[in-house]
């Protein structure tokens, strides 16, 4: 079987030739470096997810303004038990305490996010990956053609062929709004929690101490919604195919 | 699979020794700038040094926030303790008036001081707040000495880098870098919110450090040693066991 692979033709090796299929396409998807610190990125998240998450149930309240205890009134309450005695949770136990290798794992995953956003960001502007793959063109942009793209992800359709090549409009404007707006803030609000860090940058734009926690907090929630319906596209799209071009960079065309 | 060439080859080994050299330099100039932390070894080690050391490039002179009388929490919170012993309550029914802060180490000068003493030095007051790695925080006014103030009167050698402070709680010990001992904010305070600091906040004595977390604000303190090695103290990590020892980070300015 003789496979097209971007211009060239090369013998393929792989034992697919009993079946009746036509002549494949391979073609490259995504560059080694999106692929990098794409996988870079997974791994950070779901340390610091699991970490988040673990630092939260020693204080599962939230509040506004720069200053929160078990004294005032909170936000809200996340209903479940915590990992310290001296927070009401109308629970009658107390879950043990990981915090200690939970905010190391936590920082040192924030160090590894940080680079390889920054790496990420350097190549997306300068190697122009920003402006061939995430920068929606123009005529995508009016309300119909952003209708019939949010129709088309209401309806669970599968994509085009066409779209294994390239990202849809809907996809284009998620990711910027990812890359560009939570990325950086909920390292701002994070960062914001440093009380050596707001030495140098008061937490008060945000509102104060606890209301960079609480934000903290809400963004963690919305890239964890992003994270599922970002796995139910790639599993709608067709999982393996999708998965291959963000390992080896590579995608099947039939 | 591409065959290597020559070129390749030498480049890659260039640039490998290179980074190689490069991070035995960047090694040793942090160790002589003082930016490796205690815990730098272990998994976590590369996270908690990078942590460190940017705080201390970026941060080292920086001022904590100070808030103003308005914005002093109604309902402090004072974070429970192990129950007092004995000898602390003895101290107590005296109205603390034999309660000393001994003073040794690295010093010309050895000193124990009574809380009499401390009040007669001159004074800081400042309205900060203090955040507990659970999150929640409070803002109070506290009133004290400032550290660097003892640590002149001692005649701390030019060789001491760290003070550890030990307190009447034998497992609450814990110890700062110079940077943060000599910071005009860090204090060893007596007052909170214009009276004496109440038992439940650390009273009779505090050490008071607004830009770490509140475990590094450790109560009832009763020496400080002047050092140049944490080595000797405990296991060697800087903290006991409400700190580095209980798998917390030395360093708490995040």
């Amino acid at each position: 079987m003789r496979l097209e692979f971007d211009g060239y033709s090369v013998h393929s090796a792989c034992a697919i030739g009993t079946l009746p299929r036509m002549t494949e396409t391979i073609r490259p998807r995504h560059s080694f470096l999106v692929r990098v610190t794409h996988w870079l990125t997974v791994l950070s998240f779901l340390a610091l997810l699991v970490t988040g998450v673990e630092i939260t149930i020693s204080h599962p309240r939230f509040y506004w303004g720069e200053t929160g205890n078990v004294n005032m009134r909170p936000l809200f309450t996340i209903p479940i038990p915590s990992s310290r005695s001296s927070v009401p949770t109308g629970y009658g136990y107390v879950l043990p305490d990981q915090n200690g290798w939970s905010r190391y794992l936590h920082f040192q995953s924030a160090w590894i996010v940080a680079g390889t956003g920054l790496l990420y960001v350097a190549f997306g502007f300068f190697g122009g990956h920003f402006r061939r793959n995430l920068l929606p063109a123009r005529s995508d942009l009016s309300p119909t053609r952003l209708g019939i793209s949010i129709a088309q992800h209401l309806r669970f359709e599968r994509p085009s062929a066409e779209e294994a090549r390239s990202y849809n409009v809907l996809q284009r404007l998620t990711y910027l709004v990812v890359i560009f707006l939570c990325f950086p803030l909920i390292i701002w609000t994070g960062l914001a929690m440093s009380p050596a860090f707001e030495s140098l940058v008061p937490a008060t734009v945000l509102g104060g101490h606890q209301s960079a926690r609480t934000i903290h907090f809400f963004v963690t929630g919305f890239l964890v919604v992003f994270l599922l319906i970002h796995v139910l596209m790639i599993v709608l799209a067709g999982f393996r195919n999708r998965m291959r071009a963000m390992i080896s960079g590579r995608v099947t065309e039939p | 699979m591409n065959k290597l060439s020559r070129r390749q080859i030498i480049t890659t080994g260039l640039a490998a020794t290179a980074a190689v050299s490069g991070l035995a330099v960047a090694g040793k100039l942090a160790t002589r700038y003082g930016l490796i932390p205690p815990d730098s070894g272990g998994i976590y080690g590369a996270g908690e040094t990078l942590t460190y050391a940017a705080q201390r490039v970026l941060t080292r002179h920086a001022l904590a926030r100070e808030f103003s009388q308005s914005q002093i929490s109604k309902d402090p919170f004072a974070n429970p303790v192990d129950p007092l012993g004995e000898e602390f309550q003895r101290y107590q029914s005296r109205g603390f008036v034999d309660w000393r802060l001994v003073v040794d180490g690295m010093i010309t000068r050895p000193a124990s001081f009574s809380v009499s003493e401390l009040k007669s030095f001159p004074a800081r007051t400042q309205i900060t707040m203090i955040g507990c790695e659970e999150g929640w925080t409070y803002i109070a006014e506290w009133t004290g000495v400032p550290l660097s103030h003892i640590l002149e009167l001692v005649g701390t050698l030019p060789q001491a880098r760290y003070v550890v402070y030990r307190s009447i709680q034998t497992e609450g010990w814990d110890s700062i870098d110079m940077a943060e001992a000599l910071h005009p904010q860090t204090l060893v305070s007596y007052g909170m919110n214009g009276a004496e600091l109440p038992v439940p906040f650390g009273g009779p004595l505090r050490m008071r450090v607004p830009r770490q977390l509140g475990y590094k604000n450790v109560k009832y303190i009763t020496r400080l040693t002047m050092t140049d090695n944490l080595k000797p103290f405990g296991k060697g990590l800087g903290s006991g066991e409400l700190g580095a020892e209980d798998g917390y980070a030395w360093y708490a300015g995040i």
